[in-house]
């Protein structure tokens, strides 16, 4: 039995029968993450010591006969833009590289205390812009299907750690298809819930009215354990929504019968490569044959959508990055005449080119005499794009599209051209500028990689798209699949 | 159209200096990305409220309670220069 192919629900089961223990777990985690970790570059940073002492406590937990939590003694991973208490937090940039945050993020907290091993930190696009992990100061993460193509991104190491059986559950952050676009390209489950429904305290902030971290999971029933951990109000993050999170597990129903299930005909355009396109409509199928009722329908601003979202992500962008300034973490520039001097050469020396990028976008979207036209325009237009879905919910339970126009795209090949790298997220920004939960569900291979079918549901109704999700999924099995490293 | 002289201003703003190369091609990338974005203009907003944040939060307020605070070591761990319990920087004036 490969242990590392394994989901949390199925480990747990082992963990609690004693047909394992939680060191062999983690050690069997470790030693995969040893032989394919060459290949792949998921992880920045390893914890092994530290993660099977943990591993040794819950060990003796089940030893004393305690019961231990869903998620005790799991191995799972840690995008790097989430702080950890005494461990090198870098957001993927150099202007980070020797940063070790005093804190832990309430969502490492929260891990911690429901007994799952941080085993390491993943690799990400610097500060978490880009789509995938390109942009990263240190090294580009391979997907485990092919290691000549991108894993997708931002969160492409925490994807890619899942896919690869290096972590079995992971965190990622999700500010315009983050979690999403990097689970299809992997083949496995994202889910980046409402805005606002996990606390986002310790997370290393991007575009703050739009980032939302969520888990990567091998399956739907480990999708809705995670957020059984993570989400919920938190006094420490003033956009924490104040609301009873449910037990995500009672949403695993195997049906959809009478299940509204509209498909923005916007979404399946021209522009979606045709092999995705046909999984897409035989995923519908199933549903519909399922029971649920299916139809097109339309979101007609989504157009829009993108310059909407490249502008108002690099204004939050410009001012959350203005922190970094070498005086109170991180890197400063040697040799400066005055203050001035040491920030702007600190900041140019620290930066990559994608960060400068969008610094430089946001700078002058909020600049005056171009606030009215860029950026207020922009804020205008995510209520026209918010008002779309609003209305599309009046008569849906569900909204169904594709996650990406194409499978995951060859290391290099976006590389030069921003403008067709910002179009990877043309299908996964809406959700962030109307703040309503996506998610992305295995549906298929096309020419052997994964292609991810992307669920859409009204603010808050993760459950929704957990039961939709859990029904297709008994119902295939696109999951099972493992990629040969 | 952005003139290399904008871009010098915004990365000035920015606190980003910036070589020559990148000047160009930065010039060269935003007046590319504008371009494409204005087609934003065709759509009439005149009676359209922004949307700044989605969650229909106002005011957050929380009870005022006595806490931990951060240690002045821990708050000073990762600077890159002190001077005792102070960051040090370079000369301001």
């Amino acid at each position: 039995m490969q242990l590392f192919r394994q989901t949390a629900h199925e480990l747990h089961s082992l963990l609690i029968n004693k047909e394992i223990s939680a060191v062999e777990l983690n050690e069997a985690v470790f030693d995969r993450i040893a032989s394919v970790e060459e290949k792949v570059g998921a992880y920045l940073s390893r914890i092994r010591e530290r993660a099977l002492e943990r591993a040794r406590v819950i060990d003796e937990q089940i030893r004393k006969g305690e019961k231990i939590l869903p998620l005790s003694g799991i191995p799972v991973a840690i995008k790097d833009n989430m702080c950890t208490d005494g461990i090198t937090t870098t957001a993927g940039s150099k202007i980070l590289a020797n940063f070790v945050p005093p804190y832990s993020a309430t969502v490492v907290k929260k891990l911690d205390a429901a007994g799952a091993v941080m085993v390491g930190k993943t690799n990400l696009d610097e500060f978490a812009m880009g789509s995938s992990t390109e942009n990263s100061a240190f090294f580009t993460t391979r997907n485990p299907w092919d290691t000549s193509r991108v894993p997708g991104g931002s969160s492409g190491g925490s994807a890619a750690a899942v896919a690869a059986g290096e972590a079995v559950c992971s965190l990622g952050s999700d500010t315009g298809g983050s979690i999403r676009l990097p689970a299809s390209f992997c083949g496995v489950v994202g889910m980046k819930p409402t805005y606002g429904a996990v606390s986002r305290f310790g997370l290393i902030a991007y575009a703050s009215s739009l980032d939302q971290i969520g888990p990567f999971t091998r399956d739907v029933t480990d999708c809705a354990l995670m957020l059984n951990i993570i989400c919920g109000h938190d006094p420490l993050d003033s956009t924490s929504a104040d609301f009873q999170a449910p037990d995500y597990t009672q949403f695993l129903i195997n049906d959809v019968r009478g299940m509204k299930i509209g498909v923005p005909e916007e979404y399946m355009a021209e522009g979606i490569a045709p092999e995705v396109h046909g999984l897409i409509r035989k995923a519908l199928e199933l549903l519909e044959s399922l029971g649920a009722n299916v139809e097109y329908t339309t979101l007609p601003h989504t157009e829009y959508a993108l310059p909407t979202y490249y502008l108002i992500a690099p204004a939050e962008a410009s001012s959350n990055l203005a922190r970094y300034d070498g005086v109170r973490y991180g890197l400063r520039a040697e040799d400066s005449e005055d203050i001035i001097d040491m920030f702007m050469k600190t900041r140019s020396q620290g930066f990559g080119s994608e960060v400068k990028r969008r610094i430089m976008l946001g700078t002058y979207a909020l600049s005056a005499g171009y606030y009215d036209a860029y950026y207020l325009k922009a804020l205008k237009v995510r209520t026209l794009i918010k008002e779309d879905f609003d209305r599309a919910f009046e008569k849906y339970d569900l909204l169904v599209s594709p996650v990406s126009p194409t499978t995951a795209f060859r290391i290099g090949e976006k590389t030069d051209d921003p403008l067709q790298m910002y179009l990877s997220d043309v299908c996964t920004i809406s959700v962030n500028l109307a703040g309503i939960p996506g998610m992305s569900v295995p549906c298929g291979f096309a020419g052997g990689l994964p292609v991810g079918l992307q669920l859409m549901g009204r603010h808050f109704n993760e459950g929704t798209l957990l039961r939709a999700a859990y029904t297709f999924e008994q119902n295939t099995s696109y999951h099972k699949e493992f990629p040969a490293l | 159209m952005i003139s290399k002289k904008d871009v010098d201003q915004v990365a000035l703003l920015g606190r980003l200096e910036l070589t020559g190369e990148e000047k160009e091609m930065f010039t060269r990338q935003l007046n590319d990305i504008l371009e494409h974005f204005r087609f934003l203009e065709r759509l009439d907003t005149t009676d359209v409220q922004p949307t700044a944040h989605v969650l229909p939060l106002k005011n957050v307020l929380r009870e005022d309670w006595p806490g931990q605070h951060m240690s002045r070591e821990d708050a000073l761990a990762n600077c890159p220069d002190r001077d005792e319990d102070y960051f040090k920087v370079p000369r301001i004036v």
